[in-house]
């Protein structure tokens, strides 16, 4: 064994900027990545969010009318938005995994393909539902 | 002295298959809330008040949010193994991941039967 090889720090442990500037991932990675910051993103804060709303929104006529305005405003549309990203693209790549779970488009050409349309898919659900509320 | 093993290889074939049966459990009532959204009523208040006092929409919401929940644990409990560290760390968030999601089921039956 070579003296550098020996003085390499090992393990390695890749920070964020590494992650994100250094290494470039492959879009299979991208679309497991975002399945993951989707989940969590859904866990914590959409999860509450929504059961606030739901709970809101059927409490009173008065309390559906204040839902109705809240989700009127900017932030709120915004926040919709991102759930509805966050949802699609769950699901999609959810949807994506079942099938790999299957052996189905386990080549790499077509993991690929899955991968892009994936990632597609759930930026453009959120694109369709953005144009339908604005 | 009985070395009982906490951590380890020996449930998770058993979480794997409970993740993917809730996904589908999940994906399932997602596309019927979204295709009832899409093709039924224009939304107001009577209409959301009525669709909620039909027991087996009740009963539905209910099994959904059961397996919203614990599909959550799984990922989450996936996403704690590979960042939270050191144990105790770990181990403190597992408890409020489950404290939120029991919490969670617990918000929706109030919700549901109120």
């Amino acid at each position: 064994m070579s003296n550098a090889a020996a003085k390499k720090p090992r393990p390695k442990y890749l920070s964020l900027s590494a992650l994100l500037f250094e290494i470039r991932l492959p879009v299979t990675a991208w679309t497991s990545g975002l399945h993951r910051i989707s989940g969590a993103l859904l866990v914590l804060p959409f999860v509450a969010w929504l059961l606030y709303l739901l709970d809101t929104a059927l409490a009173s006529e008065q309390g559906y009318r204040q839902v109705q305005a809240y989700l009127g405003g900017p932030i709120a549309k915004l926040g919709l938005i991102i759930f509805v990203w966050a949802f699609a693209h769950h699901f999609f790549a959810g949807i994506r995994f079942l099938l790999l779970d299957l052996n189905k488009g386990i080549e790499i050409h077509r993991a690929r393909a899955s991968a892009y349309v994936t990632i597609v898919l759930g930026v453009l659900t959120a694109l369709v539902f953005a144009w339908r509320i604005w | 002295m009985v070395n009982r093993v906490v951590t380890g290889a020996h449930y998770g074939l058993g979480s794997w298959l409970a993740q993917r049966i809730t996904a589908v459990i999940i994906a399932v009532y997602a596309l019927i809330v979204v295709v009832m959204f899409v093709t039924g009523r224009p939304m107001s208040y009577p209409v959301l008040r009525d669709l909620f006092t039909h027991g087996w929409m009740r009963v539905a919401t209910l099994i959904f949010a059961g397996s919203v929940a614990w599909h959550a644990w799984v990922g989450v409990r996936d996403i704690l193994m590979d960042y939270a560290r050191p144990e105790s760390l770990r181990l403190s968030l597992h408890v409020v991941t489950i404290l939120l999601l029991l919490g969670y089921i617990g918000w929706t039956i109030q919700i549901l039967w109120r």
